[in-house]
């Protein structure tokens, strides 16, 4: 007999497995990506489900929206598909060989459920020096405070890349009434839940990346129902923000390793606020770099 | 069986379906979307993995957190060299410039 959570559990997996599969391989990639987005809710919810809210959070603003918004405007850009032509002999042999690699992945995964975890343990002995009192955030900006800074970095080189390959600037549709008058509703919404979870981040599920995403895409919506003027790294007050996360968290490393404590070791009295220093900064350039990746625009080069 | 078994095994099989998309597939769009559902299942992995014990583990939490945020900026990233590449395609097809 199948207990309820249990039977929630196996539905959730098979619905996850069929948006999946349907996603990818549906006639019409439009409709490919309408159920990849789906997909992304649906993997919140799975999420919430783990016990990971902070990642829920994230996954529904980021993997749900910002991807789905990047997927239709390349969808725009590059046109639809010529038609697939499928030998079954292939569809075939790449059934066999998936069955067999699946195999020896799940041998590989299932002895792993049974194995220690010290981890848990180190971080809530350590959790009172840390500054904060909400472990994933204590992990994310003290005792792994090195994977958010060079996050920081990876979405920095993004941003730079994408600039480089901008192309011609694409006419906006104009914007449907509705989504005009929503968006004014929606866009300051969004900037009052990103600063409750910015505050909230250092006590309970929320933190910088979830309130960067959530203003990112408050910003997203204004564009898009034309209400915010042109997004570009032109502007100087864009590229401070861009830049500042990264300046306040290397100020802050080099700050430490110069006056004593070492490199990303912040000193145990100020450590909550200096935590909050970096994720108010951290925010805002998250903000400003998601959006100019998903609106950014091309700025007119040598005029 | 609980339901961290019934994750894993939902990860491996993302991850797989997401390996085939990636071989069989031709668009490059799908092919992105193919390259993030086998990063979803990874993260389902990890996160089947946190959520074993007791107390969930908050180092699996934030590496994740992190990986969702470099995942969506290497997705910008390709789906702009996919625009430019087959911008770069119907520029030849359709308007050869001779004196260029």
């Amino acid at each position: 007999m199948l207990s309820l959570e249990l039977l929630f559990d196996i539905t959730l997996s098979v619905l996850l497995l069929i948006l999946a599969g349907t996603a990818l391989h549906v006639r019409h990639l439009y409709t490919g990506i309408v159920l990849f987005v789906a997909f992304g809710l649906l993997l919140a919810i799975t999420w919430a489900r783990l016990g990971a809210p902070d990642l829920a959070l994230a996954e529904a603003a980021i993997g749900a929206g910002l991807t789905g918004v990047l997927l239709l405007a390349a969808l725009a850009r590059i046109g639809p598909e010529p038609p697939p032509r499928r030998p079954p002999a292939r569809a075939l042999s790449a059934g066999v060989l998936g069955v067999l690699v699946l195999i020896l992945l799940i041998r590989a995964v299932l002895p792993l459920e049974q194995g220690p975890q010290p981890l848990p343990g180190l971080v809530s002995a350590h959790l009172d020096t840390s500054g904060v009192s909400h472990p994933v955030t204590a992990v994310l900006l003290n005792f792994r405070a090195w994977d958010t800074l060079l996050e920081l970095v990876v979405l920095l080189l993004a941003v730079l890349g994408v600039r480089q390959l901008q192309p011609a600037g694409y006419k906006q549709a104009h914007a449907w009434t509705l989504l005009r008058a929503w968006s004014r509703i929606l866009a300051p919404l969004s900037v009052i839940i990103a600063g409750y979870l910015l505050w909230r981040g250092s006590h309970a599920p929320g933190g910088a990346f979830q309130a960067g995403a959530l203003l990112a895409a408050g910003i997203v919506l204004l564009r898009l129902a034309g209400l915010l003027p042109v997004l570009r790294w032109d502007d100087w007050p864009m590229r401070a923000l861009v830049l500042m996360g990264i300046v306040v968290f290397l100020g802050i490393a080099a700050a430490g390793a110069w006056l004593g404590s070492g490199w990303l070791n912040y000193p145990p009295q100020w450590s909550g606020n200096l935590i909050l220093l970096i994720e108010v900064a951290a925010t805002l350039s998250i903000a400003a770099s998601l959006s100019l990746l998903v609106i950014g625009e091309r700025e007119e080069l040598g005029t | 069986m609980s339901s961290t078994l019934i994750f894993l095994c939902a990860g491996s099989v993302l991850w797989l379906m997401g390996l085939h998309g990636l071989a069989r597939l031709h668009h490059p769009i799908r092919r992105i979307m193919a390259i993030n559902i086998m990063g979803s299942g990874t993260f389902m992995v990890m996160i089947a993995l946190a959520n074993r014990g007791e107390h969930s583990d908050p180092v699996l939490h934030a590496l994740v957190v992190t990986g969702l945020v470099v995942a969506v900026s290497a997705t910008a990233f390709a789906l702009r060299l996919a625009v430019a590449i087959s911008a770069h395609k119907s520029g030849k097809q359709q308007a050869p410039e001779p004196n260029e």
